[in-house]
């Protein structure tokens, strides 16, 4: 084979590539432009690394999220977990720091709770997940009031608040660095891995796309859907740590993250009904999502306009990833 | 083509009449009146801003003098914000230091105007209540209701108002406009002229919230200070934290004037995550603002909208049960503002961090565990 032949294929190969990256990431890199044109101060650390921080509890949540809708599920219950994580920590920490870590282990565990029984109510019980996690949700709405009973009663000590708001400084290169990005990289890495190189992503997706063939082929189907829920809760809980070390505790510090996080999963090309989605893409998709808010934030339109904009923006995002589906099933 | 018409002349004629309905919230002579009410000398049991009143107007009220003992009913807007769960707290509590009230009734509207109409509807139709207390859930939509309830039993109502003036007395301090104004006048004696301001705001359209904010701007303007924005919150403290972050961004800012200040921590906490000075700041009365306050030795105010005017229905009521003369038929209390002299009598490191501290709660029986305070 000539040189000139395989350069050949090799550019015909990349030219066939070329569509297969996600178009959420040029989004992502206009919007980012657009920032940088508004906010000049955005290239320095402390811009990008806000940014970040306060796109970390989204990006982890929607790669929970991912699990779910990928495994042709929806998780409504998250928003209700992070307020409950924040509250309930309060609660238990009681302004004591010394408690920290055993009050962080049963968050988790309610959380894990909190997933198998999603996982268990949709899978064993046969109630459509839009149902079982939409009751979830408001139980656990009810949970956290009656146990704060409508206000917040105690502070985060500074060790809890450490993971969503403390910045390590004199890093080389970047010199901050946000904990709560480390908690991503973390994290979102782990989902990653979990979901593009491990049998268990390639289960969700069969499950998803199929569930009946799924389970014909012996794919222990119920075991598939109640983990995709816990990681969802799990990511929740996560979430609610950075969420709550960010700023405080308040009584609905949850509310709207769980169409966020499905809007950013969408945006990042994960179909609705299940089947197809991709972890790094659900976390450009929270990229996107929080810079379309910061940067509707920066422009300065009043709040009703800002409102309309961001509703066009996200339907227009989301029909456009439809669209393109549909071609490229074709 | 005709279609368009029709519907942008329909569309125009929405907006024309959400306009016309639209209540003014930026009135000058409202504005005028709550700024010479903040000057005023209360009068009154001294001690006891619950008791006193600004306007001295009384209203007669022999007609209902009864036998106890009574049975007091209170329809509530909703206990569904920290405000007003201290306000209830506050209320239960008052009840209990007269023995002559066998019974306080309350129904929890939970912020819905139906579910309001109904609860008055269902207390009248009891036959129980010696007097009713309303705080209404919204102004014109529980008009009816409450003229309903006054053809049966004398009706106090307090917070937020009606439009009827049946009730016996209207209970409320001074207002929005003069929570806007001792913020912003605060504000205005201690930056510059031409200093940049940021207004921040929970949501639109509630009209104590309104007023508070168009006494705010017009005082700054007054004064020729830059407004470098306003903005909505939603009270939520992340939206409220990146918010002040992105303006921290874009420019200095001198000072922040806040219409509540539940978010107040997480807006200094901004300034402070960046590493710059906190400016001028105008919170609220809640327990972390004033920790953080004076944690940080900083130039603030916190204006207040004083929860204990929710002990002033159950005295009022007692009043009016035993044909003793109330103010009215508007009763307007002191809405005093925690300042650098007052702020150590209100600090309270035991107190949860969204308790009110202009409560008035001190002495009443169950202080402090029951507003959640203690250990």
């Amino acid at each position: 084979m000539s040189e000139g032949a395989v350069r050949k294929r090799q550019e015909s190969r990349s030219r066939r590539r070329l569509p297969a990256i996600n178009p959420i990431w040029f989004v992502l890199v206009a919007l980012i432009v657009a920032l940088i044109v508004y906010n000049p101060y955005f290239v320095q650390p402390v811009g990008y690394m806000n940014f970040l921080k306060r796109a970390a509890p989204l990006a982890i949540l929607a790669a929970g999220q991912v699990y779910v809708i990928v495994s042709g599920g929806f998780d409504l219950s998250v928003g209700s977990t992070i307020t409950l994580t924040v509250i309930g920590s309060s609660m238990l920490l009681d302004n004591d720091p010394d408690a920290t870590w055993w009050v962080i282990a049963l968050m988790y565990a309610v959380g894990l709770a909190v997933g198998l029984v999603n996982g268990l109510v949709v899978s064993v019980l046969r109630v459509p997940s839009l149902i079982a996690t939409l009751g979830m949700m408001i139980t656990l709405g009810g949970v956290a009031l009656v146990w704060s009973g409508g206000a917040p009663r105690g502070y985060l000590p500074d060790t809890f608040r450490y993971f969503g708001r403390t910045n390590i400084l004199d890093v080389p290169v970047v010199n901050i660095l946000p904990v709560s990005l480390i908690v991503l990289a973390v994290f979102d890495g782990a989902l990653w891995w979990l979901m593009h190189r491990t049998n268990y992503g390639r289960l969700v997706h069969a499950v998803g796309d199929n569930p009946r063939a799924a389970m014909l082929a012996g794919i222990p189907v119920t075991r598939v859907r109640v983990i995709a829920f816990v990681l969802s809760s799990l990511s929740a809980v996560t979430a609610g740590i950075l969420l709550g070390g960010f700023a405080g505790v308040s009584t609905d510090v949850g509310r709207g993250y769980e169409l966020q996080a499905i809007t950013a999963a969408v945006l990042g090309g994960a179909q609705l009904l299940g089947g197809r989605g991709s972890v790094s893409a659900s976390i450009a998709g929270a990229l996107t999502l929080t810079a379309i808010f910061t940067l509707l934030n920066f422009v300065g339109l009043p709040q009703p306009v800002r409102e309309v904009v961001q509703g066009v923006i996200l339907i227009t995002a989301v029909a456009y990833a439809m669209h393109r589906r549909r071609h490229a099933a074709r | 083509m005709k279609r368009v018409i029709a519907l942008s002349a329909a569309l125009g004629l929405m907006v024309a009449g959400a306009w016309a309905q639209s209540p003014n919230f930026d009135d000058p002579e409202e504005f005028e009146r709550q700024r010479q009410q903040l000057q005023m000398e209360p009068m009154g049991a001294e001690g006891e801003p619950w008791a006193q009143y600004l306007e001295d107007s009384m209203v007669d009220t022999s007609e209902y003098a009864k036998e106890g003992p009574y049975t007091v009913c209170f329809s509530n807007a909703g206990v569904n914000n920290p405000w007003r769960v201290v306000g209830w707290t506050n209320m239960q509590a008052e009840a209990e230091l007269h023995p002559e009230i066998e019974e306080l009734v309350h129904v929890d509207a939970e912020g819905s105007d139906d579910k309001q109409i109904a609860d008055i509807g269902d207390l009248l139709a009891g036959g129980n209540c010696d007097i009713m207390i309303v705080s209404p859930n919204t102004t014109a939509a529980l008009t009816p209701a409450v003229e309903q309830a006054c053809q049966q039993m004398p009706v106090i109502v307090f917070d937020r108002g009606v439009n009827t003036d049946c009730p016996v007395t209207f209970i409320h301090p001074v207002g929005g406009y003069g929570f806007g104004i001792q913020g912003a006048e605060f504000v205005a004696e201690n930056v510059d002229e031409g200093a940049n301001v940021l207004m921040l705001r929970i949501l639109p359209g509630v009209d104590v919230l309104e007023t508070r904010f168009s006494a705010g701007r017009r005082i700054f303007e007054e004064a020729g200070l830059n407004i470098v924005g306003a903005e909505f919150t939603d009270g939520d403290n992340a939206k409220t934290k990146s918010i002040v972050q992105d303006y921290i961004q874009r420019g200095p800012i001198d000072a922040v004037w806040m219409d509540s200040g539940a978010t107040a921590v997480a807006a200094i906490e901004a300034f402070e995550d960046n590493g710059l000075e906190v400016p001028v700041f105008v919170g609220e009365d809640q327990q972390d603002f004033l920790q953080k306050w004076k944690a940080m030795g900083l130039t603030a105010i916190a204006p207040t909208y004083p929860t204990y005017q929710w002990r002033t229905p159950i005295i009022a009521a007692l009043k009016i049960l035993n044909g003793e003369e109330v103010p009215g038929p508007e009763w307007v209390l002191p809405q005093p503002a925690i300042t650098a002299e007052t702020l150590d009598d209100y600090v309270n490191e035991t107190m949860p961090p969204l308790h009110y501290a202009m409560c008035g709660c001190e002495e009443l029986p169950g202080y402090p565990e029951r507003w959640g305070g203690g250990r």
